[in-house]
């Protein structure tokens, strides 16, 4: 066994502390390595007794990447910090039962310097990019046809603007925003008899009465999936729909949010800061193509390829934030808007465009777009949160019915 | 149910790997290097991946090559503590209650420890799990994590970490042995750090070309040679194409079967059409493949083995 010879080899325990500044190289690399992982990560290490460059490599993924997007990340970790192979070699010596290495103990020295360059390395190679001087530029009703690609700098949000959102977003109630589970609370006025709780009931009084108890079933908020434009003619909006994703996301479970432009960019985690301010800052520098052209057929498609299985699940309810003003053709967009419309329980369409009176549904994608929402929803005046979530907020009535609009209208 | 004679866990890698080879399983290295860490550190397997990639599969083989008990959590939306863990038999407890009101008893201590006795207690998988004897601690399969909700994720948390399950009425009960876990996912909802944490993590991939024809040699023995590898070739490329759902291994080793049962000897593109519904489960996709794209990719794989062939 492998294992044994370890105690005697490793007195000055180097491969723990090479792990320990592995794990710390992870840690700036992004992922989530917790200290309790990595004392897996040296007890698995002991465990395995590896034999090979392969072996290790696969204990160490298997405690540290808990995440399947963290494996291009280790993986790339992995080859800068144990590059030099003979580091890697020296410590697999240590485990060699056959040869315990003596060598190594005259350079130590070495051995962590090159480490710490490894580190260093990495270090400098996730130093956030040079912020991208803003171009403001309003392009209501415009459709860019080139991709662009370049940062945003969102005003930090008022004390005011804070409570604003918090109070509206906990006014809000979407419609059909419960879900009936399969789980039960006790209700008096239930139409289930609890024999779990008659049990306990009858056992108090020595089982002279049982007495009937109920539960009902308990109802909760859906999944909710955010779908938000964030292309140039929509980003005077981008900022007031970011804080009503923030606000949403801290006071609701299960929210994902995803905004495209051109491409199509998770913010689900970024949205979990706390701050609003932090985590518009950091959605800001993960997103790259802020105000730039749309592709609303393409990043629908990538959403539905692969994204739709994994947070569409449990009745999930999406909302769509676009102006409906599609670049590419429209033939794809059509079809991809049913297949979102049949993975999820409702699609809610809300597309702030329609404040002018005007509106009409003639551009293309909107035709596409419009026979495959649930709900289609105005936004008459969107300066404020409140207006958003005013706006989702109204009863079900006629005018959400998307056909309203494809009818051609009387004058 | 037939004896079980308990194994002893693998001692290295290779004798992981040798295990689950000899149950017809091939894995590769980095599969049966996470596996062997479980066991040796006995942590639940978190295994993450496509349908039909052999998750399921991996819990299976393991209970039988290593001779130990399979039970088999499925999660579902709404699953709670009486059918996960332990419900009682209420009906029976009542009719225990009325029996000794009849014999006159009126102890109540008595008959609260009579009524909520192991007697009247029904095990559920949880609580089954953690009845494992030394040595022959059995495979806990919790299978479809992500279709359960996020209560019952908190409530697996304890159970994982402490491997005991506290009945209020009966105490606490603790495993001897705590039970091999392996917790599949689909990844149709983001299971909590929290929980992964306490795992070890594995994405399991769709097999390369030659482990999948190893596969479809093993699973589908009577294939003709020339067809597994055409089989192989054409779904290894018909995964590089951007379809909705690509075919998981499984329906590699059906399609395989079908061809078969049909007494194919290699493919063709009318084979190909009729058949494409063991593959495919999708009309955009099978809409996609039968405009010609799979004829583009049969000429591709005849090409390459006849190729390979020469």
């Amino acid at each position: 066994m492998a294992v044994a010879p370890l105690t005697s080899a490793s007195p000055d325990g180097r491969i723990a502390d090479n792990i320990v500044y592995f794990a710390r190289t992870l840690r700036k690399a992004g992922m989530r390595v917790g200290p309790a992982s990595v004392k897996d990560a040296i007890e698995a290490v002991l465990a395995a007794g590896i034999g090979s460059r392969d072996d290790f490599y696969w204990t160490l993924h298997a405690v540290l990447v808990s995440r399947h997007e963290d494996h291009a990340t280790f993986d790339e970790a992995f080859r800068l910090f144990w590059k030099s192979r003979e580091l890697l070699e020296k410590l697999l010596a240590m485990f060699s039962p056959v040869a315990p290495d003596n060598r190594e103990r005259q350079k130590p020295r070495a051995a962590e310097s090159r480490v710490a360059d490894a580190l260093f390395e990495g270090h400098r190679k996730h130093q956030p990019l040079q912020e991208i001087p803003e171009i403001e530029m309003d392009a209501r009703l415009t459709v860019s046809g080139t991709e662009l690609l370049r940062g945003k700098d969102f005003a930090q949000m008022t004390a005011a603007e804070l409570a604003d959102a918090k109070q509206a977003i906990s006014r809000l109630s979407l419609p059909f925003d419960m879900v009936r589970t399969r789980r039960y609370r006790a209700d008096p006025a239930g139409r289930r008899i609890d024999p779990r709780a008659m049990m306990r009931l009858a056992s108090r009084t020595g089982g002279a009465v049982i007495l009937p108890r109920f539960r009902s079933p308990r109802e909760l908020h859906p999944p909710l999936v955010v779908l938000a434009d964030i292309s140039g003619s929509m980003s005077q909006y981008t900022r007031i729909f970011l804080h009503f994703l923030h606000a949403l996301t801290e006071k609701r479970r299960r929210v994902h949010t995803f905004v495209f432009g051109t491409r199509l960019t998770n913010l689900t985690r970024q949205m979990r800061h706390r701050d609003p301010d932090e985590a518009l800052a950091e959605a800001s520098s993960v997103v790259k193509d802020w105000s730039g052209g749309t592709r609303i057929g393409d990043t629908l498609a990538e959403f539905n390829r692969l994204w739709s299985r994994r947070v569409l699940g449990q009745g999930a309810v999406v909302l769509l934030i676009t102006d409906g003003l599609e670049r590419d053709d429209t033939a794809g967009l059509s079809q991809e808007m049913e297949r979102l419309q049949k993975s999820c329980r409702r699609l809610i369409w809300l597309n702030p465009l329609l404040r002018f009176d005007g509106f009409e549904a003639r551009a293309r994608g909107v035709r596409a777009m419009l026979p495959h929402v649930d709900e289609f929803r105005a936004v008459h005046n969107l300066n404020a949160l409140s207006d958003l979530s005013a706006s989702l907020d109204r009863p079900l009535s006629r005018d959400v019915d998307p056909r309203l609009w494809l009818e051609p209208r009387a004058a | 149910m037939s004896e079980l004679k308990p194994r002893k866990a693998p001692e290295t890698i290779d004798e992981t790997l040798d295990l689950l080879s000899g149950a017809d399983y091939v894995a590769d290295r980095a599969l049966a290097t996470v596996l062997f860490l479980s066991l040796r550190m006995k942590r639940p397997l978190f295994l993450e991946g496509e349908a039909g990639v052999g998750k399921t599969e991996i819990a299976k083989v393991l209970a039988q090559s290593l001779g130990r008990r399979l039970i088999r959590l499925q999660c579902y939306e709404g699953l709670d503590v009486s059918s996960a863990v332990y419900e009682w038999n209420y009906a029976a407890q009542m009719i225990e209650i009325r029996m000794e009101e009849a014999a006159g008893k009126v102890d109540r201590q008595a008959m609260e420890k009579n009524v909520f006795s192991e007697r009247y207690l029904i095990r559920r998988p949880v609580l089954d799990a953690l009845t494992g004897k030394e040595g022959a601690a059995p495979v806990f399969l919790i299978d479809e994590l992500d279709r359960s909700d996020e209560a019952f994720e908190a409530f697996l948390l304890e159970i994982l970490s402490d491997f005991q399950v506290t009945v209020p009425e009966l105490g606490t009960i603790k495993a001897e042995e705590p039970p091999i876990v392996i917790i599949t996912t689909n990844r149709t909802r983001e299971i909590h750090d929290a929980l992964k944490r306490r795992c070890l993590y594995h994405w399991v991939d769709y097999p390369d070309a030659a482990r999948e024809l190893e596969i479809v040699r093993r699973k589908v023995p009577e294939a003709n040679k020339r067809l597994s590898a055409e089989v192989v070739s054409f779904i290894q490329k018909l995964r590089r194409l951007e379809l909705f759902k690509v075919p998981g291994v499984a329906e590699t080793i059906d399609w395989a079967g079908a061809l078969t049962e049909l007494d194919k000897v290699a493919l063709d593109p009318a084979t190909v059409s009729d058949t494409i519904g063991v593959l495919l489960k999708y009309q955009d996709d099978i809409a996609r493949i039968e405009q010609g794209e799979g004829r583009r990719i049969l000429k591709e794989v005849k090409a390459e083995l006849s190729a390979a062939a020469e």
